[in-house]
């Protein structure tokens, strides 16, 4: 049992983390250029014949920078071709696709590869915007759509995890400068307790997200449990942990100007898209007891 | 990254699987816990179970810590009962390799892993329970021995205890963490008495001890004299389960007996997502622990994720039981009721028990404490 990743993997954390804070809206052919899509992807295939963990890493990166290019959506998909091309790429589940209008093409869930064309919807989470397909007609991609769906999950709760982390730094840091009543607010404990609280539970949500990818990565018969469990759990995760922040943030943390509300939108897209948390325990719970 | 056992952890855990099956009768497992216990403690000390990870020089096995992992795990799959020695094997012992010297190392650790010698922690006091520097039991140094006054109180399993790892006060003119001492005390000593406290299970297995000029030889201080919250702390680290084996692998045998009871009863969808919560949960604090294993191995240090093992497995453990008496039905109200002819009672008891969990070995306030001002670096609330 080895529960950690390599020195190169960390490495890729630090180059990603420091790269996503200084650009963090890069367009998506940067990261392309980075070498950041198709990781998994074998080398005769045009991949970067690294792992799905490998790219793990970059999905929680993105996720605590807010990253809003379609960069999940298109790492996702890439394995799925017969060979890795240089489009973006999005995904349709039930009936939405994320970024339509940002993409070249989309997948659907019927294994079609379908032009991105159709309308955008007014999304909550403004940099992430919904769209609806005009027409699910496209050419048949070989193959089939279960792996595509179990690396969406684990990225999509890999990203929570991210967004959960950054959201808890913004609340570590706020309490540990903003006074009143003559003190830190961090000194008190109905302000300290919940970021304890959100600390704990994020790092239970991290080990379910790494979790989730290693059967991923391992195409372990256990995946989509993992999976499932993973995405509920993180999803909710990132969402708590953005409400306790926005509280011990007080007034500034209701703005549209504080970046809070952004992560927190963010949160809730990933609880919804793919289903939400119950929606993936009723999978847990079926397979412990049915 | 592999989550798979390597080849040596497979082979441990087929060669503990095979001596599990051999050695697990139905009568242990439906013991009394102390008579059961003894002679479950004694096989698995006679196996060579008990103290895995201590250095083979004290009667340990000198494993790595995964294979204390796998041990408690498989523990829990085949529903064996724990090592009786909980104190002395999880505390006192972890406590004298880290501060004792030799002549306590030989005198005291193999009787722990035999349970020839039966440990009990006497930290709290009437007056200082959260804040343990608080205590006021005295130790008067007078020549070659102390001389010991006070009172402890919640002190498990100190009605059959043989010895004592005590925290005192030697320096009365001192306050808090200055001043203080620990001690190792032979329960045998005259001016050691016990008495039981009933708890809200109905059972009595934590008690008071009042020393009245309780005699301890110099040689049974811990560490130095006046250095006693330095040990202390020691033993906090091991009591609260930095590593979170223990806590998972109790859990994986609730939740198991849960799902078990679920499929039996009939479950709610209600009940269904809050049985998948739980689930999942221990499959997190289960690689949380995997996660801060890997850092001690890799570093020698564990990482700071697991330090909410505890908190979070309290929280876990009161959800859980009190689940199982929901699906249990109106039943959960009689005392044997139950769906298992072994163990009648068995969740009311531990739906009580488990309200426990969230004051022992720190409260879960004390534990946030801690998390917020040592993990997150936050501002220091005293
Ligand atoms: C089943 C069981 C077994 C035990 N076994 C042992 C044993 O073997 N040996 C032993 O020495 N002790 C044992 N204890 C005692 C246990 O360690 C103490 O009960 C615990 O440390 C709390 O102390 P207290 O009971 O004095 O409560 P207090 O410290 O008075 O706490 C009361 C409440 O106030 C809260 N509180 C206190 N200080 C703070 C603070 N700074 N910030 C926020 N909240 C605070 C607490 O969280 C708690 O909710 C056991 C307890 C139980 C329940």
């Amino acid at each position: 049992m080895d529960f950690a990743f390599t020195q190169e993997q960390e490495e890729l954390r630090r180059e990603a983390r420091a790269f996503l804070e200084a650009n963090p809206e890069a367009p998506l052919a940067e990261l392309r250029e980075l070498g950041w899509l198709g990781v998994s992807v074998p080398e005769e295939r045009g991949g970067g014949g690294l792992s799905f963990l490998d790219e793990a890493i970059l999905f929680e990166e993105a996720g605590r920078a807010l990253y809003s290019g379609p960069f999940l959506t298109t790492a996702v998909v890439l394995p799925a071709l017969p060979e890795v091309d240089e489009q973006a790429w999005s995904v349709e589940v039930d009936g939405f696709v994320p970024d339509l209008l940002h993409v070249d093409r989309v997948l659907t869930q019927g294994m079609r590869s379908v032009p991105a064309e159709g309308e955008m919807l007014a999304t909550m989470d403004e940099t992430r915007p919904l769209g609806r397909l005009t027409s699910s007609d496209g050419d048949a991609v070989e193959g089939e759509w279960e792996p595509v769906r179990l690396r969406l999950l684990a990225a999509l709760a890999l990203e929570a995890v991210g967004i959960a982390q950054r959201a808890l730094e913004l609340g570590i840091e706020y309490v540990s400068e903003r006074e009143q009543f003559g003190k830190k607010i961090g000194t008190y404990q109905a302000v300290s307790h919940p970021l304890a609280d959100t600390y704990v539970e994020t790092e239970l949500a991290r080990s379910l997200a790494y979790w989730a990818a290693w059967s991923v990565a391992e195409e372990d018969e256990g995946a989509a449990v993992a999976v499932a469990a993973a995405k509920a759990q993180c999803a909710e995760t990132a969402v708590t942990a953005c409400e306790r922040s926005i509280q011990v943030h007080g007034g500034i943390g209701f703005t549209w100007e504080h970046p809070l509300h952004r992560y927190y939108k963010r949160a809730q897209w990933l609880d919804a898209f793919g289903g939400h948390a119950a929606v993936q325990r009723a999978v847990v719970a079926a397979a412990l007891l049915d | 990254m592999d989550l798979r056992d390597t080849p040596t952890e497979a082979a441990f855990r087929a060669e503990l699987r095979a001596w599990i099956g051999e050695n697990l009768t139905d009568d242990v497992r439906r013991g009394r816990f102390e008579e059961a216990g003894r002679d479950w403690s004694r096989k698995l000390y006679e196996g060579g179970y008990a103290g895995l990870t201590w250095p083979k020089e004290y009667g340990g096995a000198g494993a790595p810590y995964s294979h204390q992992a796998i041990f408690l795990e498989e523990m829990a799959r085949a529903e064996a009962p724990s090592h009786l020695g909980v104190i002395g094997l999880g505390m006192a012992g972890p406590t004298i390799i880290a501060h004792g010297t030799e002549e306590q190392k030989q005198a005291r650790l193999d009787a722990i892993l035999s349970t020839e010698e039966i440990w009990c922690q006497g930290f709290s006091e009437p007056g200082a329970g959260s804040d343990l520097a608080a205590v006021r039991t005295s130790a008067i140094q007078d020549g070659d021995h102390f001389v010991v006054n006070g009172q402890k109180v919640w002190s498990s399993f100190a009605h059959i205890a043989d010895w004592c790892i005590l925290v005192t006060r030697s320096d009365p003119d001192s306050m808090s963490h200055a001043g203080l001492t620990y001690l190792i005390v032979d329960m045998h000593s005259p001016g050691v008495e016990v008495r039981p406290l009933r708890q809200i299970t109905g059972e009595a297995e934590f008690n008071e001890i009042f020393f009245t000029d309780v005699k301890v030889p110099v040689e049974n201080v811990l560490g130095e004299v006046g250095g006693g919250w330095g040990v202390a702390m020691t033993t906090l680290l091991h009591e609260r389960g930095t590593l979170g084996f223990a806590l998972t692998a109790a859990l994986e045998a609730q939740i198991r007996k849960l799902i078990a009871l679920a499929k039996e009863r009939g479950a709610t969808e209600v009940q269904r997502d809050a049985i998948a919560r739980e689930w999942i949960g221990l499959q997190a604090v289960r690689y949380t622990t995997y996660r801060s294993l890997t850092t001690l191995i890799k570093t020698g240090i564990p990482g700071p994720e697991g330090s909410g093992a505890k908190l979070w497995w309290s929280e876990a453990n009161q959800r859980v039981t009190k689940l199982a008496l929901e699906l249990l039905g109106p039943e959960a109200q009689l005392v044997n009721g139950s769906s298992s002819k072994a163990q009648p009672g068995y969740w009311q008891h531990q739906q009580l028990r488990s309200r426990g969990n969230t004051i022992e070995a720190g409260t879960s306030e004390i534990l946030r404490n801690i998390i917020a001002e040592r993990v997150l670096g936050l501002p220091r609330s005293r």
